[in-house]
């Protein structure tokens, strides 16, 4: 499909114009998120090199690469949750509807942009308080709006019909898939612009990954998703996107559809048809 | 050959008794201390022993009443100064602290725990009782309250550390503040090691003696105030353990039935009441 020059020599050449980010054809006013010549250092060392990117909006944009290339401490750069490291740092320019994401406050910024993490992690509290958690946070204190706003975002995780009778019991006593499902459902209730989600269904069965995929699906057109994963064949079901990283460089990112079946660089090609990674 | 292998068997069979012997001796301990106070003690314990005056010497009956409310008014005030401080110290420690100060805290903590309960005693005796030149239930209320500080500090700082950082940064990505994720999340994740370690702190101060004997003082009636020199089951047990006098002797062992029983209760119902909704 490519040309068969060697990969290393791509690899390594600065690509010409930073400033110009991969796969920037939608229209300007379509992009949420605006990503241009991001530099990642966690102390002395580099992690993301030169990273240029739009984010479409209310699109699902997927991030695929193989483990240690960057793609989820890319990903926690756009709710600035690589502060809480010591000695990380990020430079260069990431623009949230024109707002400057790096200098905003961190607090505001993550009540817009939610995160869904590798692993369920729901609160020691109830169901109801795990989902009515963000809003409370947020000053939602009426009780009618916060059980109006439970069921909503349980109804959009698909979680609601499986808890409704038992939103008092303990979040742990659900299954991984549905602690996950909880977990989403817990960062929709804030009505995020944007839901980060790193690796979601790495520690689940395949049925619970099934279900994550629908939910996921269903959600496209209402909030603007990330998704970083492992597994390729969920990046070409559910993105309409995808980025592919590797070595803290991106490498390519363009439709979905064109980064699987006309893959522009040999590194993708290869990533994709299983020869590395 | 076989004689390498009745001496492995020996060996074996030796550091497997010697051990659960040492395990035994740990148990054991409580169970004897428990059995001859209430063989001693028992006796003298009755409804008039917990509340009554203790009677002169010689006169039958009278009780420690004043005793047992001292100790109380005495750990109350322990409780208001040692628990918030302890507790505030460890929070900082385990979220807040930078490395090389949060070291330096750390090891004076463990210092300040180290220094025996006498000097603690003098140090309130310095600080309080000179000054307003009297005994009082505040001096003793402070000796044993530092003395609280550092097992809280402690104990509250090893509780959040076991908190998983995933929960914290869950909190986090729903837009909470540092202090409301510490607050809403992380103190509540940990409240049971918290709890825990503050019953145990309370119950160490409980028993103290040597930091009361000369700011708390004693007294044979009821502590007028706050002000005012009060009784405790510790000094109690003390004055009347060295005293002549049998009848003495007999309530003395009683009042440390007392003080034991309490210490137990408090334990219990502490490991009772948190383990029993660790997760809703």
């Amino acid at each position: 499909m490519t040309s068969s020059d060697p990969g290393n020599a791509t690899l390594l050449k600065p690509r010409s114009s930073p400033a110009q980010p991969l796969g920037g054809t939608a229209a300007a006013d379509n992009v949420k998120m605006r990503v241009s010549g991001l530099d990642f250092y966690y102390g002395p060392k580099q992690s993301l090199f030169d990273i240029s990117l739009h984010v479409h909006t209310n699109r699902i944009t997927a991030l695929i690469g193989p483990s240690g290339c960057g793609k989820s401490t890319f990903l926690r750069t756009l709710n600035r949750m690589y502060e809480t490291v010591p000695h990380a740092r990020a430079e260069g320019e990431i623009l949230f509807d024109n707002e400057d994401l790096l200098t905003m406050d961190p607090v505001a910024l993550r009540r817009r942009v939610g995160m869904v993490f590798q692993r369920p992690n729901p609160f020691p509290k109830s169901i109801f308080d795990n989902v009515a958690y963000g809003l409370r946070v947020n000053g939602t204190h009426r009780w009618s709006a916060l059980q109006e706003k439970v069921e909503k975002s349980l109804r959009r995780a698909v979680l609601w019909d499986e808890v409704k009778d038992q939103l008092h019991k303990s979040a742990y006593a659900l299954s991984g898939g549905q602690q996950q499902r909880l977990c989403i459902a817990r960062a929709l209730a804030v009505d995020p612009e944007v839901l980060l989600l790193d690796e979601p269904c790495s520690s689940l069965d395949p049925i619970a990954t099934a279900k994550i995929e629908e939910l996921l699906y269903s959600l496209q057109g209402q909030c603007t998703l990330i998704i970083v994963t492992h597994n390729m064949q969920q990046a070409a079901r559910v993105a309409d996107f995808t980025g592919f990283f590797l070595l803290g460089k991106l490498i390519e990112f363009n439709k979905t559809e064109i980064i699987f079946k006309t893959p522009a660089k040999k590194e993708t090609e290869d990533y994709i048809t299983g020869r590395f990674g | 050959m076989s004689w390498h292998k009745t001496w492995r068997k020996f060996v074996n069979y030796f550091m497997f008794s010697l051990t659960g012997l040492c395990a035994l001796v740990t148990v054991g301990a409580l169970f004897f201390i428990l059995g001859y106070l209430l063989w001693h003690g028992g006796s003298s314990l009755s409804w008039a022993f917990l509340t009554h005056l203790p009677t002169p010497v010689g006169e039958p009956g009278g009780g420690m009443a004043n005793a047992i409310v001292g100790s109380a008014k005495l750990l109350l005030l322990a409780s208001l100064l040692g628990i918030p401080i302890g507790f505030m110290g460890g929070v900082y420690l385990a979220e807040f602290g930078g490395q090389a100060f949060s070291s330096v805290v750390r090891y004076t903590a463990d210092l300040l725990n180290g220094v025996p309960s006498i000097v603690m005693g003098i140090f309130a005796y310095t600080v309080v009782v000179l000054p307003m030149k009297h005994f009082s239930t505040f001096a003793g209320g402070l000796a044993l309250g530092v003395m609280m500080i550092p097992i809280a500090v402690r104990s509250t700082e090893e509780a959040l550390r076991t908190v998983p950082v995933m929960l914290r940064e869950g909190a986090l990505a729903l837009g909470a503040s540092k202090w409301k994720t510490i607050a809403t999340v992380v103190v509540p994740a940990a409240r049971k090691g918290i709890i825990t370690g503050i019953v145990l702190d309370v119950a160490r101060v409980a028993g103290e003696t040597a930091p009361l004997l000369f700011t708390a003082f004693s007294n044979r009636f009821w502590s007028p105030g706050w002000n005012q020199p009060t009784a405790s089951l510790p000094v109690m047990v003390y004055t009347y353990a060295i005293s002549p006098y049998d009848d003495w002797h007999r309530q003395a062992w009683a009042a440390g039935l007392v003080l034991l029983t309490l210490v137990l209760v408090a334990n219990v119902a502490a490991k009772l009441s948190v383990s029993g909704r660790s997760a809703s």
